[in-house]
């Protein structure tokens, strides 16, 4: 591989890597609070309201139940609301947040569904409000699958970011189209998917680890 | 009006109540949890609550710290009526009454000494106190070496004693405990209720447990209430309810605590006059500290026979149940013998002789 392709894949490289740190963080800042209103707002919750619940719930769905593909073209508007611009990569990270979020959402809130009742008894028999059972048992007792929910939506990111090659925002994915596929260079393909294998293997690993130091309900 | 049977005769005085519960009704859907339920616990003294699995028990339980609100009927903790408290009036309240739990409700995440720091985090101490404090319970609970541990590296009675300790942490007035006991093995139990008993006196702790164990209920309480179909069917000190239960639920309750006739007799029991006649006899207190055995054989010295049963002590009260066979001709002599020396006796039947 020539030196100007490597600088190629170094760029991409950083691009992806750009792409979903951002889009990441931002639907992990999002979508844990919107996983938490779910779970607290749904019946027998802890501030049970079920007409919030079903809002909540439908626009996730509708948010979810769109093509990403569609969803990145479709929000060209909002992006050069946001960013001032609808190209690039800054540009793809808006629709890449608005659909990560709502996924994430979902996932923080099998994890958070999923602590023992008798832990949020317990805290209020012992005089804890709302905001202490949230924080002293719905987060810490759900941590572990919160991060393990955050591994498997980085990863998905990695590869919905390869769609915004559509709106020229580079990155690993659509290096691999343009270059690989569509100049028919097949180093580039194959270096671009060994090294998407190496990110999302690493990523996995790290996620793991993690999960492994928090987890001590066995 | 409730079938009742009360044993205490006058109602102490109200200022040592610490609960005070009048008419407690909640219903779920068709079956009512609670149904009329009336009762008082004083100050420092432990009241077993025990019925079978549905009886309201646990409804019953967690209305006492508003966990569970009642649909009618007054609770007062202390003298204050909580009935019709937000829920944000009650956090400060539930913070002065501990709770333990059959699965003991730990957090997983955090290690025990911050278990058992939480209501005082709850209620505002600055760390350092808070862990201190923690310390001083795990003393007293008998786990001091384990406050880095988290829950999961713990066996189930030491998971309980981490519970007990962060009920205690907030200095509570009363402890209550769900089925506390429950998930532990039988040594475990013992160990447990030995530890709740030593609170009890050092602390003055008032306690009110409830369990479908009368095992548990005849190892530490002073008071028993028996529950059935939400309402109480039977109350008063532990000795005499065990020696004396007046209904169906609480023998079935009792039957594998105390003395049962052996079942190859049992078999044999007919209700008409053939052969021996085999006689029920409880006695309690004051009449079974005496040589009532003696007694009974030196008055029927050739036709009575002890079949089955022994003494019991509970809270230092002996409890007797004995099963004696007596000819038929002896059978009214010997009921009115025991009788006068404060037995209760049961003809049960009669069994043919021995082949």
């Amino acid at each position: 591989m020539s030196p100007i392709m490597l600088e190629l894949l170094m760029q991409s490289l950083w691009e992806t890597i750009l792409m979903t740190a951002a889009s990441g963080v931002i639907s992990l800042v999002f979508g844990l609070p919107l996983g938490l209103a779910l779970v607290i707002t749904s019946r027998g919750g802890i501030a049970e309201n079920l007409w919030l619940n079903g809002v909540l719930g439908a626009v996730i769905n509708a948010f979810r139940s769109v093509p990403f593909i569609i969803l990145l073209v479709a929000l060209i508007p909002v992006t050069r609301l946001i960013v001032g611009t609808s190209i690039g990569t800054w540009a793809a990270i808006v629709p890449l947040s608005i659909a990560a979020t709502p996924y994430y959402a979902r996932i923080a809130e099998v994890s958070l569904r999923e602590v023992d009742r008798g832990l949020i008894e317990a805290v209020r028999a012992m005089g804890g409000n709302r905001w202490t059972i949230i924080r002293e048992v719905l987060i810490p007792e759900a941590l572990p699958g919160i991060v393990a929910g955050f591994t498997v939506t980085i990863v998905t990111l990695i590869g919905a970011s390869a769609m915004a090659g559509a709106i020229g925002a580079g990155g690993l994915g659509d290096l691999a189209i343009r270059y690989g596929y569509q100049r028919f260079e097949t180093a580039v393909m194959v270096a671009v998917v060994a090294v998407l294998i190496v990110l999302v293997c690493g990523i996995q690993w790290f996620g793991d680890r993690v999960v492994e130091r928090l987890d001590h309900r066995n | 009006m409730n079938k009742h049977v009360s044993w205490t005769a006058s109602e102490t005085e109200t200022s040592e109540d610490v609960i005070r519960l009048t008419d407690l009704r909640r219903r779920f859907g068709e079956t009512a949890a609670l149904d009329g339920v009336s009762l008082s616990v004083q100050r420092g003294e432990i009241l077993g609550i025990i019925g079978r699995s549905g009886a309201g028990k646990s409804t019953l339980i967690r209305c006492l710290n508003g966990l569970e609100r009642p649909d009618s009927g007054k609770i007062e903790i202390d003298g204050r009526e909580i009935t019709g408290l937000t829920e944000a009036s009650l956090q400060p309240l539930r913070r002065k009454i501990g709770m333990i739990f059959q699965h003991f409700n730990l957090l997983s995440a955090k290690t025990v000494e911050e278990n058992v720091a939480l209501p005082l985090k709850i209620e505002g101490w600055p760390k350092a106190k808070r862990l201190a404090r923690a310390a001083e319970l795990l003393e007293l609970v008998g786990l001091s070496g384990k406050a880095k541990a988290y829950p999961s590296e713990l066996s189930g009675g030491q998971k309980q004693r981490v519970g007990i300790a962060r009920a205690l942490a907030a200095s509570p007035a009363l402890l209550l405990s769900d089925e506390a006991t429950s998930a532990l093995d039988p040594e475990t139990t013992r160990s447990i209720l030995a530890l709740l008993k030593d609170i009890n006196s050092k602390l003055g702790l008032t306690i009110l447990l409830i369990t479908h164990e009368m095992e548990v209920v005849r190892n530490i309480a002073d008071r028993v209430t028996v529950l059935d179909a939400g309402r109480i069917v039977e109350e008063g000190p532990v000795w005499q309810v065990f020696s004396r239960p007046q209904t169906e639920t609480t023998k079935s309750l009792l039957s594998g605590i105390r003395p049962q006739l052996p079942l190859n007799i049992a078999e044999r029991l007919s209700p008409s006059g053939e052969g021996d006649a085999i006689v029920a006899i409880d006695i309690a207190g004051l009449a079974a500290a005496g040589p009532f055995l003696r007694s009974l054989s030196a008055a029927f010295p050739n036709d009575s026979r002890l079949v089955h049963g022994g003494v019991d002590h509970i809270r230092e009260q002996p409890v007797g149940r004995f099963f004696v066979a007596v000819s038929a001709a002896s059978v009214s002599n010997l009921v009115s013998f025991a009788e006068r020396l404060g037995a209760q006796v049961e003809v049960l039947g009669h069994v043919a002789d021995h082949a």
